[in-house]
């Protein structure tokens, strides 16, 4: 095996495009891996980690670009780093560069913009989201590994300017129908949500999508704002903000568990608010957060979209609650074709908060499930790459993404996960979510579905069956064609869901003993 | 009291949009005027000189 490395220096590039360039160069003949990455400290740990080191690596900074090859000749390490100008400028494509390279730069060419943006690596969102705000402009910070202390220190400054900081560690928002960051073509309406989760807020925009409703606006916090530490700051404003807001009727919260401070605090704002409202607080028992008032509690994403459109039309809707009967048979169907040996699930998860919500299904059905983000803290994983009886994983967790776009972007550590748990003899399920929307891959089954047969075809192969049950989250209007995805789906055979709640629904009803 | 948040809801969308490209040109998609910033880290990476500028601003 031969190693060659290239550094550039003061060539950066975003995480998305050095994925593009990374995919280009890892298909060449003869490569075993490749990396192509930013010299921060984080990626140069993991050069080491796979055996590439020296005094080229220790001295490259945050700006400069790292290109590393593991092939099986030298001639091929060779051939690949040759092919790298031409595999930049291929990726690059007809997108003329900006010549703007810092927020100051943007702010004076454009000084009516009202929302600020943030893709930098976490690091360094600090200083220029504290210039975004102090010049009067919302913020919206999708980079994660924002230092805690930073951002409430960001949301306090928000807070006296009256503007929102959306993030950091945020999926997803639409404003006024413009998403913004992961977001799915839905259509416009009279429902606001709000939430720390992109993932959530996704699925609950899309099931109203589904029932023939609309969203006025859905508002990302960040997935630290409801902890004690931050204390819903962005939460709070997103509400004041959406109840003086005309084009909203009712507001719906989707998030995983507050902070107890946060969650006392908000059962009281909540009391008096004036729009009906439904809070969707995955993981936390009902008797901690009953309806009174305006106030609808939902057990699940489906559960707060139902009780969402309810609430706008002032009557039940007809949306299915449950599994259908035509589903509960299929559920025997299946599970006679089961080995003997085969006996526990695994769920590999794009979206955090579906990973999140089927443990909660499952565990209310008395199932014992592990995982790398565990509802009870009891079952988390010793090690992340190592599944233990029932587990579902956070693929997006920072465990798996270390120096890589999201899953939602970059199925990589998803392909490898699936064919991991497939080599596993006492596998009976896998779970699995696909989300659709803009940035997100183009083709998000296309890019699993051949780990997925395989894994099947080796269960076939031990007299066994492995059942292959999958989620899609996304409308007809987004552009990776929804249709299409569920009929690659359903052509390998896998069972196909039109929320995640379900497909966990279903999940936790091929596992209940008996 | 929340006039600024309550005007991102009603003012046109113009965005500053700081990293990753994509992002910016799937606001462009859908009519977003957006000004695109090609990001690079401040002092060439080094942290050391990066919170000594903050200490210093």
């Amino acid at each position: 095996m031969a190693t060659g490395i290239v550094v550039r220096k003061n060539q950066y590039y975003d995480s998305v495009f050095l994925m593009g360039v990374n995919k280009r160069l890892s298909q060449m003949r003869g490569v075993t891996q490749t990396a192509v990455l930013m010299g921060t400290e984080k990626n140069k740990q993991l050069l080491v980690d796979i055996g590439i080191r020296g005094d080229q690596v220790a001295t490259v900074q945050a700006s400069d670009l790292i290109v590393a090859v593991i092939a099986e000749t030298k001639q091929v390490v060779d051939e690949v780093l040759g092919n790298l100008d031409q595999a930049l400028l291929a990726v690059e494509g007809d997108a003329p560069r900006s010549s703007l390279r810092t927020f100051e730069d943007a702010l004076a060419a454009a000084p009516s913009a009202n929302l600020a943006l943030f893709t930098i690596p976490g690091e360094y969102v600090y200083r220029e989201a504290r210039t975004a705000l102090e010049a009067g402009l919302n913020v919206f910070i999708f980079s994660s590994n924002v230092p805690v202390e930073e951002e409430l220190k960001l949301k306090e400054l928000a807070s006296e300017r009256h503007l929102l900081v959306m993030g950091p560690d945020c999926g997803t928002s639409i404003l006024g129908g413009v998403g913004i960051g992961f977001a799915n073509a839905v259509r416009q309406g009279r429902i606001a949500a709000i939430g720390p989760s992109g993932t959530g807020l996704q699925e609950f925009t899309t099931l109203v999508h589904h029932a023939g409703y609309g969203i006025s606006h859905a508002l990302g916090t960040g997935s630290h704002d409801l902890s004690d530490r931050i204390g819903g700051i962005t939460t709070y404003a997103a509400l004041e903000a959406l109840e003086q807001d005309p084009q909203t009727d009712v507001v719906a919260i989707i998030a995983k568990p507050p902070g107890a401070n946060t969650l006392r605090g908000l059962g009281e704002r909540l009391s008096t608010y004036s729009k009906p409202v439904v809070t969707c607080f995955l993981g936390v028992r009902s008797a901690e957060a009953a309806s009174h008032g305006t106030r609808r509690v939902a057990r699940t994403i489906d559960d707060a979209a139902r009780l969402a459109v309810e609430c706008f039309m002032g009557a039940e809707s007809d949306a299915p609650t449950g599994l259908s009967d035509q589903e509960l048979q299929h559920v025997a169907d299946v599970r006679q074709r089961w080995s003997a040996a085969q006996k526990y699930l695994r769920g590999v998860f794009a979206g955090g908060t579906f990973c999140y919500q089927a443990q909660q299904i499952m565990q209310e059905r008395g199932l014992r499930i592990h995982s790398n983000v565990p509802l009870d803290l009891g079952l988390g994983l010793e090690n992340p790459n190592t599944s233990v009886g029932h587990t579902v994983l956070d693929m997006g967790d920072d465990a798996y993404t270390l120096g890589r776009p999201h899953p939602m972007i970059d199925p990589t550590m998803r392909k490898q996960r699936i064919t991991l748990e497939g080599q596993d003899p006492e596998v009976a399920v896998l779970l699995v979510d696909f989300i659709l929307g803009q940035n997100a891959s183009g083709d998000p089954v296309g890019d699993l579905v051949d780990p997925i047969q395989r894994a099947r075809e080796t269960a076939q192969a031990r007299d066994g069956e492995l059942t292959v049950v999958a989620s899609i989250c996304g409308t007809e209007a987004d552009y990776q064609d929804l249709s299409l995805q569920r009929r690659l789906l359903e052509d390998a055979g896998v069972i196909v869901f039109p929320s995640s709640t379900r497909a966990a629904l279903f999940c936790a009803q091929l596992l209940e003993p008996g | 009291m929340q006039e600024e948040v309550h005007r991102v809801f009603q003012d046109p969308l113009v965005v500053i949009s700081v990293g990753v490209r994509t992002f910016a040109e799937s606001l462009e998609h859908q009519g977003v005027e957006v000004i695109q910033v090609d990001w690079i880290p401040p002092a060439a990476g080094d942290q050391a000189m990066i919170d000594l500028l903050q200490d210093l601003l």
